[in-house]
């Protein structure tokens, strides 16, 4: 194993149970996985089921003037074609910002949208039909980067959004004049990062069936949010939600892609209406690049002020964000590049100037480290470089900075928990840092160097998407006559391990066996509304709602055990599968006989538990206050090693040790694998990967041409676990799997500028744009060049 | 054109007619029910749907059923015997190897491949055995943790054969 024992201050390891909190438990699906029983939705039982195939648009701009579906209609063995006219309503995550239709309707707006759709019995039909389909445009100017777009002449995708800006922010917390006033040293530069995609294995899928007997739809689907996805559907198909059913089955990642109803699964299910019966509806890679939803294309103008000795005084962004041709999660993601500025360093004064503007190429949306990612690159790299310009250690400046908990941030964002001094010194010693200028570097035209970062995010947001007054999170638990303990839950597993972690929450609180649990997931006919698996929030507000859930069985247990064993509650040894009378271990009746005790008069028991974020965490009152607001925030360290061929312009990172304050590791295998994960996308948006259009088309639309990491590139991830006990996280526990990501792309690029003295702004560090560093002779016609320090 | 394939699925003889240009993925996913071998692209760049074919891992994706005619194919579900995991699986399993899954099987039966070939291989050897295999999830520590645990566990899985 990589990582090291961690420290456990908190909590003695002898009192932790092996299946309880803290233990490093395997997943409760990890042996569905590993045998090929797991059923993802392309693996569902569809005998019988019609093909269906989506029309994606040839135009990146253009309003439709006449559909002909005719020819396609009469083709055998058709048995549906839908276009704009079958969903007048539009949908999108943000409830303000909904400008999306699931087939366009009226205009088209970028090259892959969704135009039509057929329903066929094989895939042959389908495909014919779909070339049968006529469509008579008329194309409109197309903007394929921000800046154009925002060009006074310029159409408007969005007619009500002027300047085809769809979000504008500016707010200022504290006084940056006078935190500019008071530095010593000021730096202003400009970082450029590309668009990336989340590329999670598992291509789109639906599966709808329709009862046109009965007039109600069941849809199995992919997603991260099957809630959204339900109330998608009943406003798109004007359907009553009590008549829907959404499941989520096994699901192959997502890491944002799937945190809002995608057009497809709207799509499928109002094909399986149009034809009267099951849909199922498997995309290609392809398909799911133009869905897209990824991170935008950021420019990002960044101004930083700092004391002699390393104090920040103020900070000043401007970014533009190109987001793609509908609204999607835009508006969050903008409005959190500013707000989570705040919260990692104790920082006094900022003005945040944000754009997100429209254009004609695929929606972007959230993606891991939704948000902060481009922002903390830009912010860490100036911090470093004027860091070293100032004489100061790495290390040094940052912890001139530090937060002490617990506070609150200029823009009002709680920190009730702050691990990232403890990250700091593992970091520190892990990578031999004092050390570094005795270590090899190099080797030829290999030049080594070693960088840090820091980075930061929140654990679940604390204002839900979508308002209801209802709690953030709800638990069942339900026990009947075989004293099986079943827990129900919306909460999405996509991988990241949220039911294992809930079961062991459950186990903890109760003294249960794992072996006792059973646990449902995300079956809107059987289990509770979740809000989703986005923001981090599962662990922290689901875990809290499943140890109230569990305290909730267990009251009403030991009120059985103590009526069975004739003596008050307060005597009552409760120990998990059995209880005795306190002081006489001999009187004890085992879990079953406390069940039948319970259910007497009542039957089968069914309590709940929930979470709601107290309203003084849902943000400040000022202007911008609410955005970022969370319960807990994780913090992250890391310290990378790379290797940078000189020649040919290619960066290899050789190692990485990563510190976590996940507050308090619940499972500390699975913490461990999720900021592995998380710094190794990070290394990938650094390194490698990048959108490519042209004139609007993408062109890197498969796994060779978008270029994720091999095993082959990948190095070996120390991490180490600190636990910093947050006072509202179930057990002191925090998010774990996005903080440690925005970190890994500011230390490539300080430790490219250790092996080779050039610092790089542009994302990613292709060996074109290394080479271009490296000779400091930007190519004309090549591919945007990069800043080096000290040029314009 | 539908033809008969006559193979070896998991140790067991299968005679089926199978369209000439049926790829094995489709062949085993729908024809045989076979749905733990994934499709995670649109044609080998992925590596989820690697399968053995006489021991040796191929891209089920883009390999024809009927090019598999007389051979032995292995796929995940026959990994396991008796109920039991496979020294792999269980590495997988216990070492967190697997997060979503969706690649595990891919991945399993690639590294399944090289252990049978070089069953004590050094850390780079499984990173340049499965380099064509992309996982989004782990960042590939705790496969490469799995795999060297099911190196450590000594012998071959007993191979139904």
């Amino acid at each position: 194993m990589n990582a090291p024992e961690r420290s456990l201050t908190h909590i003695g390891q002898a009192a932790r149970r092996p299946e309880g909190v803290g233990a490093r438990m395997p997943l409760i699906d990890g042996v569905d996985k590993v045998t090929g029983n797991a059923r993802y939705t392309a693996d569902l039982p569809a005998q019988g089921a019609l093909v269906g195939r989506i029309l994606r648009s040839p135009w990146a701009h253009a309003e439709i003037v006449a559909v002909d579906i005719t020819a396609a209609l009469r083709l055998p063995g058709v048995r549906a074609v839908i276009t704009g006219e079958e969903c007048d309503t539009p949908y999108g995550v943000i409830p303000i910002a909904q400008n999306e239709f699931p087939l366009a309707r009226g205009r088209i707006r970028y090259i892959g949208e969704p135009i039509a759709a057929v329903a066929a019995v094989d895939e042959a039909t389908a495909d014919a039909a779909l070339a049968l389909i006529r469509f008579e445009v008329r194309e409109l100017p197309a903007y394929f980067e921000a800046a154009d777009a925002r060009k006074a002449d310029a159409v408007l995708l969005h007619d009500n959004k002027k300047g085809n800006i769809e979000r504008e922010v500016h707010n200022e917390f504290g006084d940056t004049a006078a935190g500019f006033a008071a530095a010593d040293l000021i730096r202003e530069e400009v970082f450029e990062c590309a668009e990336v995609h989340h590329a999670m294995m598992e291509p789109n899928a639906s599966l709808a069936a329709w009862d046109a007997e009965r007039g109600h739809l069941t849809l199995w689907s992919v997603t991260q949010v099957p809630y959204y996805v339900h109330e998608s559907l009943s406003r798109c198909m004007n359907l009553d939600a009590a008549y829907i059913r959404v499941i989520k089955p096994f699901v192959g990642g997502g890491f944002g892609h799937r945190v809002e109803t995608l057009n497809f699964e709207i799509i499928c299910a109002l094909l399986a209406r149009a034809a009267r019966g099951t849909v199922r509806l498997l995309q290609s890679r392809e398909e799911a690049f133009l869905t897209h939803r990824g991170r935008p294309q950021t420019h990002i103008r960044m101004k930083l002020g700092l004391t002699r000795d390393g104090r920040m005084t103020a900070c000043e962004a401007e970014v533009v964000q190109r987001g793609g041709a509908y609204g999607g999660y835009g508006l969050v993601t903008i409005l959190y590049s500013g707000a989570l500025l705040n919260g990692l360093y104790d920082l006094p004064a900022m003005k945040y100037d944000g754009y997100r503007v429209y254009t004609n190429t695929p929606p972007c949306g959230a993606m891991r480290g939704h948000g902060t990612v481009n922002v903390r690159f830009a912010f860490e790299s100036l911090l470093d470089t004027m860091a070293a310009e100032l004489g100061l250690d790495a290390f040094a400046v940052r912890r001139r900075n530090l937060l002490v908990a617990p506070t609150e941030t200029i823009n009002g964002l709680k920190v009730m928990s702050y691990g990232l001094p403890e990250c700091l010194d593992w970091v520190e010693e892990a990578s031999c840092w004092s050390e570094r200028a005795a270590r090899p570097r190099d080797d030829g035209p290999i030049r080594r160097g070693i960088g840090i970062a820091c980075s930061h995010f929140v654990s679940g947001s604390a204002k839900p998407v979508h308002f209801t007054g209802q709690p953030h999170a709800t638990i069942a638990l339900r026990v009947d006559f075989d004293a099986a303990i079943t827990i129900l839950t919306g909460a999405s597993d996509i991988g990241q391990g949220s039911s294992t972690i809930i079961t062991q929450v459950v186990a903890e609180v109760l003294g249960v066996a794992q072996r006792r649990l059973r646990l449902i997931a995300t079956d809107s006919a059987l289990t509770p509304k979740d809000n989703g698996s986005y923001s981090s929030r599962v662990t922290f507000m689901v875990g809290n709602a499943a140890a109230d859930a569990a305290r909730n069985l267990k009251r009403v247990l030991v009120t059985a055990a103590a009526k069975r064993l004739q003596v008050a509650e307060a005597e009552v040894d409760w120990l998990g599968e059995a209880a005795a009378v306190l002081g006489d271990p001999a009187r004890q009746i085992g879990f079953h006989e406390i069940v039948e005790e319970a259910l007497v008069d009542t039957g089968m028991l069914t309590v709940k538990g929930t979470f709601t974020c107290p309203v003084e965490f849902q943000g400040g009152k000022q202007r911008g206050g609410a955005v970022g607001s969370t319960m807990g925030f994780s913090y992250a360290a890391q310290a990378v090693q790379v290797a940078v061929d000189t020649e040919l312009g290619t960066v290899t990172v050789e190692k990485v040790w990563a510190a976590i304050d996940c507050g308090f590791a619940i499972n500390p295998m699975s913490v461990e694998g999720q900021v592995q994960g998380a710094v190794w996308m990070g290394m990938g948006q650094a390194l490698s990967e990048e959108t490519v259009y042209e004139n609007g088309r993408h062109k890197a639309v498969s796994l060779l041409d978008y270029r994720v990491p091999t095993m082959a590139e990948s190095p070996d991830i120390d991490v180490h676990i600190v636990e910093s006990m947050d006072p509202n996280g179930p057990f002191g526990a925090k998010e774990a799997s996005e903080g440690p990501l925005a970190g890994v792309m500011p230390a490539i690029a300080a430790a490219i500028e250790d092996a080779t003295g050039r610092r790089i702004r542009d994302l990613p560090f292709t060996p074109d744009r290394v080479f271009d560093a490296l000779n400091r002779k930007p190519r004309a016609g090549a591919i945007a060049p990069a800043t080096v320090q000290g040029e314009a | 054109m539908k033809k008969l394939l006559t193979l070896m699925v998991n140790g067991r003889p299968r005679e089926d007619a199978v369209a000439e240009n049926a790829l094995l993925i489709d062949y085993l996913r729908d024809t045989l029910g076979l749905t733990g071998t994934k499709q995670g692209c649109d044609g080998g760049e992925c590596g989820a749907c690697t399968v053995l074919v006489e021991g040796e891992p191929r891209l089920a994706c883009s390999t024809l059923a009927h090019s598999a005619e007389g051979r032995h194919i292995e796929t995940i579900e026959g990994l396991s015997t008796a109920g039991n995991l496979s020294r792999l699986q269980r590495a997988f399993h216990e070492h967190l190897g697997a997060q979503c899954g969706f690649c595990t099987p891919g991945m399993i039966m690639a590294a399944e491949a090289l252990l049978r070939r070089t069953p004590q291989p050094s850390r780079d050897e499984i990173r340049a055995a499965l380099a064509g295999n992309l996982c989004r999830c782990t960042g590939y520590v705790k496969i490469l943790d799995s795999v060297e645990a099911a190196a450590r566990c000594g012998d071959v899985a007993e191979v139904a054969a």
